[in-house]
């Protein structure tokens, strides 16, 4: 264990150095991110003007949903996108040879090779958001709540990956899946709105087949103190389920892996 | 170290005839065909050895090269490396072997070498202290100096690759596979790459399995050569064999004294060229002696000399006719 992380904080310490390289792009990332929110916000507020409600949430509420929406956007852009997008690279250019060669396992080794540390201002950003939605609701923050909050936020990080690596490990067949991480990326920003405030098709979709619902409504609703617990039990059992899914796809992938050159 | 009974990989291909048609058709009813890429192949090296792997683009070097790391499952027989079988990439198989490919880097593009030998030394848990040792002893080896600080992108191909072989060896792998080490790199760099290796294995009596595309590399390192022909093993044993093999005769150079016809050479061996005093002939090495007393017999001869021809000529040509 003590290994792992080791080589953890050498990743990211690498991928920092990386980044530092190019002094220019930190500041315009920076730039984008502050500009995304922003747009962001002024839609949101299209649907949710203050004195306004929609599907039983209004727009203090809906700015906590935003928030946790922001947060796992930032997530992506800082731990996501940067890996799992660098799998295609691994294939196609036949280095992920070096990476199972490693005595390290490899799915840690592509999940968590870089770092993009951009990414890390939209989750402190969106936390910000939230805990200014949540305290305009008039949320009293009991130590219960926020553990049950992190726990929540932790099932959807889980999920969130999960999905994202399904995806990406397809790369190891179709050497083209950005496009498919294209589609995802935009049915999760169905995330961005309260899963009251679609029609009760899409809830389903978005409760179980692609369950962005955990990502954001639910710990907002926990936030609020309106959560049940069956939600709660099935967001654990999903995220389980989710994992599993991603691991063994990966070994089935790799089973399957005969490098670039062959 | 190494035992290779029987190993055979086929892969599976899809054709596509070229054209819109073509297209069409391999998108609707994609016609699958079987290529075997390595066929029936069978060796052992022992521990220590150094082993030329030779063979044209596309006979199953790489291939095979890949089955003993465990990147590729073979399709039949057996193969044991380091007591362990490749394919199951076993964390103690892989602490003892090191892969390294000519057109393939690991180390990472924008950052010095440094940084990613510090990786390395993570995911392989050597204590910083034995890694720092190790990089001071290999970079000693390799003439690496300042080269290890300064940014990958920014360093010439030649001092890549010596920090890539670092990278490689700082595990310190009993089992070292080269695929093309200096390939793209100049004569000096392929030298100091050579030198590198072949003090390596005296050091530290590390097994050898290298591929080149330069001859100079495998009859520089490699006592015993692998021929690997369309798939199928088709020499082991020493590089001058794989020569009489390839080649059974030998070739006499004469310079005569005074012209000769050409009739003065028949049953000598085969004429390859004659003008005026310089006369070229290929001799079965059996009778070679008898010819030589022939011909010192028969003519005035100011300069005589017998050689084996070039055997990156006698590969490249079995090469291009693609047969044997």
């Amino acid at each position: 264990m003590g290994r792992y992380w080791r080589t953890l904080r050498r990743f990211w310490g690498t991928a920092l150095a990386t980044q530092l390289e190019y002094q220019l792009n930190v500041v315009v990332e920076l730039l984008a991110v502050v500009l995304s929110l922003g747009g962001s916000l002024l839609l949101l507020s299209l649907f949710f003007g203050p004195g306004r409600e929609l599907g039983g949430w209004n727009w203090n509420q809906a700015l906590i949903v935003q928030g946790f929406y922001t947060v796992f956007d930032g997530m992506t852009t800082a731990w996501l996108r940067p890996n799992l997008g660098a799998i295609v690279t691994y294939v196609r250019e036949g280095t992920l040879d070096f990476v199972l060669l490693k005595p390290i396992d490899s799915q840690f080794w592509v999940s968590l090779r870089t770092f993009a540390p951009a990414g890390l201002s939209e989750v402190v950003l969106g936390l910000g958001l939230a805990a200014w939605g949540a305290h305009q609701s008039g949320v009293v923050l009991t130590p219960a709540v926020l553990l049950t909050v992190l726990l929540m936020l932790m099932v959807a990080a889980v999920i969130l990956y999960s999905l994202w690596f399904l995806i990406a490990a397809t790369s190891i067949w179709f050497v083209k899946t950005w496009n498919a991480t294209e589609v995802l990326r935009a049915v999760l920003a169905s995330g961005r709105y309260p899963l009251e405030a679609y029609p009760a098709p899409l809830r389903l979709l978005f409760t179980l087949v692609v369950p962005v619902a955990f990502l954001t409504t639910v710990p907002a609703e926990v936030l609020l103190g309106r959560a049940s617990l069956p939600l709660l039990v099935l967001g654990f059992v999903l995220s389980a389920v989710f994992f599993a899914a991603a691991r063994s796809f990966w070994l089935f992938a790799l089973r399957h892996y005969t490098s670039a050159s062959s | 170290m190494i035992t290779v009974e029987r190993l055979s990989k086929t892969y599976r291909v899809a054709d596509k005839q070229p054209g819109l048609a073509g297209t069409l058709r391999h998108f609707l009813r994609r016609r699958q065909r079987d290529v075997s890429a390595v066929r029936d192949v069978s060796f052992a090296i022992a521990p220590g050895e150094m082993v030329g792997f030779l063979g044209a683009n596309g006979a199953g070097k790489t291939t095979t090269l890949k089955m003993l790391c465990g990147l590729i499952y073979p399709s039949s027989g057996q193969v044991l490396v380091a007591g362990h079988q490749p394919q199951r990439r076993h964390p103690d198989f892989l602490r003892r072997i090191t892969l390294v490919m000519g057109q393939k880097q690991q180390l990472i593009w924008d950052l010095p070498p440094m940084d990613s030998l510090r990786v390395n030394a993570a995911v392989y848990g050597i204590p910083d202290r034995v890694a720092s040792r190790r990089i001071a002893e290999l970079s000693d080896l390799l003439e690496l100096g300042e080269e290890l600080t300064r940014p990958v992108r920014k360093l010439s191909l030649g001092q890549r690759m010596k920090a890539e072989l670092l990278a490689a060896l700082l595990h310190e792998p009993e089992l070292l596979f080269l695929d093309e080490p200096t390939l793209g790199l100049d004569v000096n760099a392929q030298l100091r790459v050579r030198q590198f290796l072949a003090e390596y294995n005296r050091r530290t009596g590390a097994t050898v399995l290298l591929t080149s595309h330069y001859m100079a590399d495998i009859t520089a390192l490699c006592p015993r050569v692998l021929l690997i022909h369309q798939g199928q093993l088709f020499h082991d044993g020493p590089l001058d064999r794989l020569t009489s093999r390839l080649a059974p005769e030998r070739h006499v150079r004469l310079e005569l004294e005074e012209p000769a016809p050409a009739e003065a050479f028949s049953g000598l061996g085969r004429l390859d060229s004659l003008e005026n005093c310089e006369v070229n002939l290929r001799v079965d090495p059996a009778s070679l002696t008898r010819v030589l007393a022939q011909i010192l017999e028969r003519f005035e001869v100011r300069d005589l000399e017998v050689n084996d021809p070039p055997i990156d000529q006698l590969i490249g040509e079995l090469f291009r006719q693609g047969s044997l």
